[in-house]
């Protein structure tokens, strides 16, 4: 199969370039993937051909425009399993979609003296929403704790005694963007469930890089971006549970929302179009569709098993090292491994690896009040997809050993 | 090493970074600053001792990042007894040369920082430490970031 993956890398033109002077060996797949020509090409041909706005035109290029649009609507449902169309909402990404139901949802179900469960591992795009909801309710945050030390797994151990109080939703985090922790996340949603409480599960990190199958997980809101799956930037998806959206007051106002206009009030429409007010990134959801049959060609399932085995290289060639401090579990990890070099600030150790060519992200990888409790201020993170190989993870190991020679 | 890299960590600039000079605490020190850099958690609070507009004493504490560290040490280093109309204007000397690169002559020590222009996102760690110790200067109690809040 290793033949196969490096044949993959000729999909990535952005793979193939030197940086420094160097091969790129690209680690910073949390934050962002490459695209891949077929995403590229898909976006230059729909705006060389097909370019119009969706839902208003009867010409032809509107047509197809609004056509390609919904073909990627269904896509999406199977993407996730979804059970139809009308459960996918285009957003700008996870933190939108985040924001989406914080602020319908959450302002017409949440009330003063109500409480939000969160994880203690959340990005803060997963935090502050909630925490502008509880100042504008007079809700309150509680949090499931984080805890075997830098290991850094979920003390479910603890969640039957915070669900069965006044919590109305927990949002939880699927894979950690910066421990690499996998949240068992099916068996987390079935709890809320039988303590009546909706869910919301941010899927950023695991969307593209396992099956993801949100009737399996048992979930009401599920939230990913397209950027972080080989897609376009700009477009994600929110996934809500059909009973949920339809009763859910509109997100934002304009064109393409409404059934009728008066001066003085209107009438929506259901969802999801209740939820996309204006134009939307019509080339971005054109583009995702591509990024969505592209990784399914590839087979997640592989992606997954390939991701994790580059973990565990990475992992197990820097915590055999001396003055390094590996975070995230010992076993079944993400492709995310964050760590420190002592006496080291992280991005000390990103530049000298950026001028290697070695693409890494230092800093708290916006999850700040995890690395308080962690007692970190910033570690280096190499995080992994599909087109790295073995080749990358040595990369990394011999530039880490030059960092520490030379501030040693 | 490249010769960006090298130029970029000196000699001086690793030396001050493990081991900061004027590295402590001024008890009971009227001006007091703090300087944040929330991307990446760099985190200083520099104390100033004025005596009839001059810098008596200057020192420093908090973490960072190699370049934000040695800055601040040799910023301590290079303003003690400087008048705060003397300090400011140095302090544009260095943000341009951390900026643009070339130092004259008279930045001595701290022409150490010039090779930072050659990292654009590291100018922000740079010169952290000197805004702080500016709003400490003028009395202002507030934390400085290097992005601006609300
Ligand atoms: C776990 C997690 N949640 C949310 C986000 C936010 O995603 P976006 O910036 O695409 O909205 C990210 C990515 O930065 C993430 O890793």
């Amino acid at each position: 199969m290793v033949e196969n993956w490096n044949e993959i890398r000729h999909d990535f033109p952005a793979l193939h370039q030197l940086v420094h002077g160097h091969p790129l060996v690209y680690l910073d797949n949390a934050a962002t993937t490459q695209k891949p020509n077929i995403v590229l090409e898909t976006l230059l041909h729909y705006y060389r051909h097909d370019n119009a706005n969706v839902h208003r035109g009867i010409h032809e290029l509107s047509n197809r425009a609004t056509t390609a649009y919904e073909a990627a609507r269904v896509r999406a449902v199977r993407f996730i399993h979804a059970r139809e169309s009308s459960e996918i909402i285009f957003t700008r990404g996870t933190t939108e979609g985040i924001n989406l139901v914080a602020a319908s949802w959450g302002m017409s179900h949440v009330k003063k003296g109500d409480e939000i469960l969160l994880t203690e591992m959340e990005h803060h795009s997963n935090l502050v929403p909630w925490q502008l909801l509880a100042e504008r309710t007079g809700a309150k945050l509680v949090f499931l704790p984080v805890t075997g030390g830098d290991e850094g797994l979920l003390d479910v151990d603890r969640l039957d005694s915070l669900l069965f109080r006044r919590v109305k939703l927990f949002a939880m985090v699927h894979i950690s963007n910066s421990l690499g922790t996998v949240n068992p996340v099916s068996w987390l949603c079935e709890r809320a469930r039988k303590a009546g409480v909706v869910t919301l599960v941010d899927a950023a990190q695991s969307a593209g890089h396992l099956p993801l199958d949100v009737q399996q997980i048992g979930c009401d809101f599920l939230v990913f971006s397209g950027h972080k799956l080989c897609g376009p930037t700009g477009i994600g998806v929110l996934y809500g549970r059909q009973e949920l959206l339809n009763e859910m007051p509109p997100y934002q106002g304009g064109g393409d929302m409404i059934l009728s206009v008066d001066y003085a009030a209107s009438r929506y429409k259901s969802a999801p179009h209740r939820f996309e007010a204006g134009t939307p990134d019509i080339s971005g959801a054109i583009g995702l569709h591509a990024a969505f049959d592209y990784l399914d060609e590839v087979g997640r399932d592989r992606i997954w098993e390939h991701d994790q085995l580059l973990a565990a290289c990475a992992h197990h060639g820097l915590k055999d090292k001396k003055g390094i401090r590996v975070f995230g579990p010992h076993a079944g990890r993400a492709g995310v491994v964050s760590f420190m070099v002592e006496g080291v600030h992280s991005h000390d150790v990103v530049t000298v690896a950026d001028q290697k060519g070695v693409a890494l992200r230092g800093g708290h990888h916006c999850t700040q009040p995890l690395f308080h409790k962690l007692g970190v201020e910033s570690t280096a993170r190499a995080s992994f997809y599909f087109y790295n190989t073995e080749e990358d993870v040595d990369r990394l190991i011999e530039v880490i050993d030059e960092v520490q020679r030379f501030f040693s | 090493m490249t010769e960006d890299l090298a130029d970029l960590y000196q000699e001086l600039i690793l030396d001050h970074s493990k081991s900061p000079r004027n590295f402590r605490a001024i008890p009971q020190c009227q001006r007091v600053a703090q300087g944040d850099n929330p991307i990446c958690g760099d985190n200083y609070t520099v104390y100033v001792v004025l005596d009839g507009g001059v810098i008596r004493d200057m020192a420093f504490q908090g973490s960072g990042c190699a370049i934000s560290k040695a800055s601040a040490s040799l910023m301590t280093e290079a303003l003690k007894g400087k008048s705060i109309a003397s300090a400011e204007a140095l302090f544009g000397r260095v943000r341009e040369m951390i900026t643009q690169g070339h130092g004259d002559g008279s930045l001595e020590k701290l022409s150490a920082l010039a090779g930072v222009h050659q990292f654009p996102a590291r100018v922000k760690c740079a010169i952290l430490p000197w805004h702080a110790a500016m709003a400490a200067m003028h009395g202002k109690e507030e934390c400085v970031t290097t992005e601006s809040e609300e």
